[in-house]
């Protein structure tokens, strides 16, 4: 939603099996639900139409370069984490026709589309993912040119953000400070607490509509020791990250290693396959794609995701600007953490570690950030060294 | 979504969504080099008019093809003639130097930052151009010789391959031909027919007596070209503000959401394509930037 | 301990210079190597010395956006490198990189311009060798920019 935040409301609590009503209160509102789903072996994001379509009782593990499903000992709703998914699917859609054209006896006539604008009900938002798609508005939203679709989708969603209580390996959202408390940015936000036989959900409403669809949920004010359940799981999530970034001076410390080593020694690595960047959920580079129908006489232009890892995202007359993948690597690990800050005034990174996770080699953005700063360290020592 | 834009239909108030092109019809067609040519474009639903500034770039669609970033190479006082000189050396630039009069082509823009011809007024003017360079410039030629008075001395660099690749010859000899403006040009290498200097551009700074804390330098051209150039005003005691130079980068959406047209921190399609040299010095010197 | 004049003396660039005005010249030298990959100087960056390269190869490149690094000319053992440090702002017009393993003697450009200037005896018999090999390049470059195994010339 884009109205300003309302006061957040005092916590409810409610039953498991409430969760059900909650989707068909949305459904009788017109809302598609959206949400995590198993697929392929994987938590991903899709249509949801019942909580049976949840990944209920599933967890996952991720590591650098490794994801798995495992059992749960409970029956958790959300008892997971990111998968390689985010909400950009929806609201940033990969695949979008932005206007057909054809020609007729020399004559140039373009027309767009109009179609129904998809009301979506984003089940299961994490925190991270909040202040994704909170810097997301700030590149389609508030900049001199707008994406008019982008602002559809969002005008109409319905968020229900969920608070982490189980931590991934290769989270590090306390580091980037995105989580895991969801603070603002949802319609509704829910801690999911399992103690012993009692399975309910502790939540609150932050705007007007979040509070209406409350409303129509059978719930009770949440006691005191219900409010402590869920602030000691996400307490305990917050301790449990997987990974760390170090961001004190990170803008300056980028800046000041564009030409370090370490950059060859990650382009060892990286195959450049774009992974990090169609999982990202910040990563909003796309490309436009015209084609013709086999007559010539009917054209379309097609909007796609695009990943500054491809060898001709800048090419122009006579090759390409980042030729070596070292570059490539480095233009998005700069932009991300540095330039996105000249940019957008925040940091691109929300520490999801969707990037870390799905990396088929296992680069870690948080290890290279780590090795930068320890390079950068003993080039200071030995620059003073040879100023005496 | 997006509004319909159909040109015969939508009225002027229709604000075209930013992705959509405006059609325009070739008025005129003029070959200018054996790679060069330039379009005379008029909107296709009559009395529109494209207004520009100097420097600025449109978005030039050819059917079913695609879109290439094209500086706008008119007169800002003259926003019903849309003119562009287009460099055949890719698909779309390639497919577009086959319209003919009459033909259409899509059109989205201006988009970019300006030559600083406002801020050039009470300074000598120093328009340094390379190749295709030349063409980004001409609307600050001629901005600033309708407004004369407003600036000091005016003068034009120009170098290119060989003097086949000279553009605009006609108004080149006109401009030499003024006494309030010094324009020399060179080639890189010519036959016994050429009169005229051989050598690069920077061997023309040598012949200019330059005050450079009352000149605005502005240069465009090839990036080596730009960078040997700005080396040679700096050694001349230019500051780096009153350097300005126009830089280029894929683009795909024109209006920085793509992400293509990144420079360092900056998007050349909105922070760009005019720069002033501080602001780019230091990405200039390095490399795969 | 052993200094450089007898390093230097044997190098053709001080072919023919006294052994009193090379002595001049060993305060202002040192040893340095560069190994593969290094830079040497970068383009617009300040560059107030000059290299004898005593076993190795070095390339004078440019770089392009769009074509890469291109080699206008490559040195090697035995040759000098580098006459910025002579005229001001001494800033280097190219970036030389080390292509193998590197050793050259370092000379120290402003160090070397005060002794030129108190003795222009060393001041000239120096530039003359500097100019001879500016003008040997000058040449070569403009044969190079002919571009004469193309298909215009």
């Amino acid at each position: 939603m884009l109205e300003p935040v309302v006061e957040i409301e005092q916590q409810v609590t409610f039953k498991q099996e409430q969760l059900q009503t909650l989707f068909t209160v949305l459904q009788k509102r017109g809302y598609q639900l959206v949400g995590p789903t198993i697929r392929d072996g994987a938590i991903a994001y899709d249509e949801l139409n019942s909580t049976a379509d949840l990944p209920v009782g599933w967890t996952d593990e991720q590591d650098a370069g490794h994801y798995r499903l495992a059992r749960r000992k409970d029956a958790a709703y959300f008892g997971y984490v990111v998968g390689p998914h985010s909400w950009k699917k929806f609201l940033y859609p990969p695949v979008l026709s932005l206007w057909k054209a054809n020609l007729h006896k020399g004559e140039m006539v373009i027309s767009s589309e109009t179609s129904e604008t998809p009301k979506y009900a984003l089940i299961g938002v994490r925190s991270c993912e909040l202040h994704a798609i909170a810097i997301q508005d700030k590149i389609f939203l508030q900049g001199k040119y707008t994406d008019p679709v982008y602002k559809a989708r969002r005008e109409k969603a319905f968020i229900v953000a969920v608070n982490c209580v189980t931590t991934g390996g290769t989270c590090f959202c306390v580091s980037m400070k995105t989580g895991p408390k969801a603070t603002s940015g949802f319609d509704l936000a829910l801690t999911e607490v399992i103690d012993g036989k009692c399975h309910y959900f502790v939540g609150e409403s932050g705007s007007a509509v979040g509070a209406e669809v409350l409303s129509e949920l059978a719930k009770q004010q949440a006691t005191a020791e219900e409010q402590q359940a869920a602030k000691d799981l996400m307490e305990e999530a917050a301790r449990k990250m997987g990974r760390q970034l170090d961001t004190t001076g990170i803008y300056e410390l980028l800046y000041r290693n564009i030409e370090c080593a370490r950059w060859e020694n990650v382009a060892g690595r990286c195959l450049t396959c774009t992974n990090c960047t169609m999982v990202c959920p910040t990563c909003f580079c796309m490309t436009v794609v015209d084609t013709t129908d086999l007559t010539g006489h009917n054209a379309e232009r097609t909007r796609r995701w695009d990943s500054c890892f491809t060898l001709d995202f800048s090419y122009i007359h006579g090759g390409s600007i980042r030729n070596s993948p070292k570059s490539r690597y480095r233009q998005w690990m700069t932009h991300k953490l540095a330039a996105w800050q000249d940019q957008f005034g925040t940091s691109g990174c929300v520490g999801c570690g969707r990037c870390i996770t799905w990396c088929p080699v296992g680069i870690d953005i948080t290890e290279e950030a780590r090795a930068i700063r320890a390079g950068d360290k003993t080039d200071k020592a030995t620059k003073a060294i040879k100023e005496h | 979504m997006e509004p319909v834009f159909d040109s015969k239909a939508a009225p002027k108030e229709a604000v075209p969504s930013p992705m959509a092109p405006e059609i325009f019809r070739v008025e005129k067609y003029r070959r200018e080099t054996h790679d060069t040519y330039t379009l005379e474009l008029r909107p296709a639903s009559g009395t529109g008019e494209h207004r520009f500034k100097a420097g600025q770039f449109n978005m030039l669609y050819t059917f079913g093809v695609g879109e290439a970033a094209i500086s706008i190479s008119g007169d800002p006082s003259l926003p019903n003639h849309l003119i562009h000189t287009i460099r055949a050396v890719g698909a779309v630039t390639k497919a577009m130097s086959k319209l003919k009069v009459g033909g259409t082509i899509g059109v989205r823009g201006p988009f970019g930052s300006c030559w600083p011809v406002q801020e050039a007024v009470g300074n000598d003017v120093l328009i340094i151009a390379g190749g295709i360079g030349l063409a980004p410039l001409r609307p600050v030629i001629y901005q600033v010789l309708a407004e004369r008075r407003k600036y000091g001395k005016v003068f034009l660099l120009y170098g290119t391959r060989t003097p086949d690749d000279l553009l605009y010859r006609g108004e080149l000899e006109k401009w030499r031909a003024r006494f309030d403006m010094e324009v020399l040009a060179t080639v890189d290498r010519a036959s016994s027919d050429w009169h005229g200097n051989v050598g690069v551009v920077t061997t023309l700074l040598k012949k200019l007596v330059l005050d450079p804390n009352n000149t605005v330098a502005m240069i465009c051209g090839p990036e080596i070209m730009m960078r040997f150039v700005a080396m040679d005003l700096i050694k001349k005691d230019f500051g780096l503000d009153r350097i300005y130079v126009s830089m280029e980068r894929n683009m795909k959406c024109g209006i920085g959401l793509c992400g293509h047209c990144q420079y360092g921190p900056t998007f050349i399609c909105k922070d760009g394509p005019v720069y002033t040299y501080d602001r780019v010095i230091e990405l200039l010197a390095r490399r795969e930037i | 301990m052993e200094t450089l004049e007898p390093i230097l003396a044997a190098h053709p660039f001080f072919t023919g210079m006294s052994p009193e005005l090379l002595k001049l010249l060993v305060g202002c030298a040192s040893n340095v190597k560069f190994d593969a990959g290094d830079f040497i100087s970068r383009e617009g960056q300040d560059a107030s010395e000059f290299f004898i390269i005593r076993q190795g190869k070095v390339a004078l490149e440019l770089f392009s956006p769009t074509h890469g690094a291109i080699t206008v000319e490559t040195l090697e053992d035995g040759e000098v490198m580098g006459w910025s440090w002579l005229l001001p702002p001494y800033r280097s017009h190219f970036d030389a990189r080390a292509m193998e393993l590197t050793r050259t003697i370092r000379f120290d450009g402003k160090c070397l311009r005060s002794k030129l200037e108190a003795d222009h005896h060393l001041g000239y018999e120096m530039l003359k060798r500097f100019v001879k090999i500016i003008a040997e390049r000058l040449s070569a470059t403009r044969l190079q920019l002919l571009d004469i195994y193309g298909t215009r010339v």
